[in-house]
């Protein structure tokens, strides 16, 4: 019982630490929202009036329905985005002397890596939300009643916790701190690749069968869904299968990194 | 206490061709300082892993504070202290926030965590710049904010890897000082270093490490013994006198062209009366005369059998 509420108040104070990372050292936080709100400026008023004109007609503009239709992918590619940071932050911190010493201690082998997680899910959470406020700003309208907002929220939460637990051991795997964030930008290419901008059937075969058995369409599906009352079908139950694989890859990898890993 | 504060046999660990350790014993009794010496690259920060259980060793076995490294790491945890080479300190937090951290991180109460946090910004001199970012501390002022962050949790070993590398002579010296004040305390220090003279100054016992092995190991006082080339130097006014001189002292030699003889001691009284007595007997003035005893130095580059080797660092 108590190595258990350990577990708790030692991942706690070390939430806490990267909350305070984020207060001292916010211009990663600006990073992560800065890079989708320019992707979605793009999408909307450069490419928006041409590509919405493709989509089924909802007897509005090309352009509002096409904002309707991308922003989901916009929220997912925030989400993804996030990942660099995390790997980033999570590199540096493994060549800091400080990690060493959080593992001298007799405190639970989880709570670290814990700490980052819980640290980065908040502010991809942070990030998607000021993303979605943009987008409500130009003219993004959901109809989504409080449970499904909760569902939506929810949703998020469980993408953010997988795409971070993964983050988290590439960032660890990584040989330097320049290098952290290679891997994981690779995410942000993933809604490209599903049906976060264009259905997938206006793609060609090969890379629709990609996108359609990526895990980034099911997310986006279910946001959409979620937000907008598009059909979800069973791109839920995938969701959330394939959130639980990514955080057990993830949760696995970083924690057999963290326990062979000496400093530097 | 009768348990060795630190225990281990045959250590071994090595980088695929690359042998870090080979076969190292070591034996530290509780309550003393034991400095590990040697070169860049001997090994000294891969045993200071693997007895503060960052590192698994390949072979051997290890205890530290009577818990195996290997199989019982959070008993080893729980006992000690680790101030790394690389400052492990957190630098976007202040000094406070960080031994905050560690307080909390040692499960201490709210009260006896501010208590004891501010004790040691106090013994460490850190009070003034205790909410300053770490960006605005100087080099010695974050390695003080480093060992008061080990000694947060109360350990009874504490494992310093080249605590005053880099430190100038005047932070080194309170580094030592603060050293010392924790083995009136009761600390074991286990210290590693590539200065002679922090091992001379702090040690109750050393031990010297090149290529992996230990090659010797004793008090300050025995390593010196273990290597010649003690000597009593003489000064003569002229020529004439230092012929005379060498003459009565057959085992003397020249010390180039000064004027001046270097006659082979250990350094003991009988030996210097001895050499004054025949002197002093032949009516030879000496005009000078100084003792030289070998210092860790001599003994260092006697046992590894080179000067400056620069390999991999450990």
């Amino acid at each position: 019982m108590t190595t258990m509420t350990h577990v708790l108040t030692d991942s706690g104070t070390l939430l806490h630490r990267n909350l305070l990372h984020m207060l001292r050292y916010p211009a990663l936080t600006y990073f992560v929202v800065g890079g989708p709100v320019v992707f979605l400026f793009l999408f909307v008023f450069v490419f928006g009036g041409q590509l919405g004109a493709g989509l089924p007609s909802t007897g509005g503009s090309d352009r509002a329905a096409y904002l309707a239709y991308v922003v989901p992918g916009i929220l997912l590619t925030a989400a993804a985005g996030t990942a660099g940071g995390t790997a980033t932050t999570v590199a540096m911190d493994m060549t800091e002397g400080i990690t060493a010493r959080f593992r001298t201690l007799a405190i639970s082998r989880a709570a670290v890596l814990t700490g980052h997680v819980l640290g980065n899910t908040i502010q991809g959470l942070i990030a998607v939300t000021l993303v979605l406020g943009v987008s409500v700003l130009i003219g993004f309208r959901p109809n989504a009643n409080p449970i499904e907002w909760l569902a939506a929220f929810g949703m998020t939460t469980l993408i953010l916790l997988a795409i971070t637990w993964l983050a988290v051991a590439m960032g660890m795997a990584s040989k330097s701190v320049e290098s952290a964030s290679n891997l994981p930008t690779l995410l942000v290419l993933l809604p490209f690749l599903g049906s976060g901008f264009v259905p997938t059937d206006t793609m060609p075969a090969v890379v629709q069968v990609f996108a359609e058995y990526q895990p980034f369409t099911p997310f986006i599906e279910t946001i959409r869904g979620l937000l907008l009352g598009t059909p979800i079908g069973l791109s839920w139950l995938w969701a959330i299968v394939w959130c639980l694989v990514i955080s057990v890859i993830g949760y696995v990898w970083s924690m057999r990194i963290y326990n062979r890993r000496s400093v530097v | 206490m009768n348990t060795p504060a630190i225990h281990a046999m045959g250590l071994r660990k090595s980088y695929g061709d690359l042998t870090v350790l080979d076969g190292v014993d070591l034996h530290v009794p509780a309550g003393q300082v034991f400095a590990l010496l040697g070169p860049n690259g001997a090994g000294k920060t891969t045993i200071v892993h693997i007895l503060s259980t960052l590192l698994p060793a390949d072979g051997g076995q290890a205890s530290v504070a009577g818990h195996d490294v290997r199989t019982d790491a959070d008993g080893v945890r729980g006992q000690i202290g680790l101030t790394g080479q690389y400052s492990a300190v957190d630098g976007l937090l202040s000094g406070q926030e960080n031994l905050q951290l560690m307080a909390r991180l040692h499960h201490l109460g709210k009260r006896e965590a501010r208590a004891r946090v501010a004790d040691l910004l106090a013994q460490f001199d850190l009070t003034e710049a205790a909410k300053k970012p770490l960006a605005t501390y100087s080099g010695g002022m974050r390695r003080r904010l480093d060992l008061a962050m080990t000694l947060i949790g109360d350990p009874r070993i504490i494992f310093l890897d080249e605590p005053t590398t880099g430190l100038d002579p005047r932070s080194r010296h309170t580094m030592w000082q603060i050293i010392r004040d924790q083995v009136a305390a009761g600390v074991t220090v286990f210290l590693t270093t590539q200065y002679l003279e922090e091992a001379d100054e702090l040690a109750d016992r050393i031990a010297v490490l090149d290529a992996g092995r230990i090659v010797a190991e004793g008090t300050p006082a025995e390593l010196k013994r273990l290597v010649p080339g003690g000597h009593i130097r003489l000064q003569f006014a002229d020529a004439a006198t230092l012929e005379s001189a060498i003459l009565q002292l057959p085992d003397a030699s020249r010390n180039g062209d000064a004027l001046a003889l270097d006659v082979p001691s250990e350094g003991g009284i009988t030996s210097l009366r001895a050499v004054i007595e025949r002197l002093d007997a032949a009516h030879l003035d000496i005009e000078d005369l100084s003792i030289h005893t070998p210092d860790l130095d001599d003994v260092f580059f006697a046992l590894t059998g080179h000067s400056d080797t620069e390999r991999t660092p450990s």
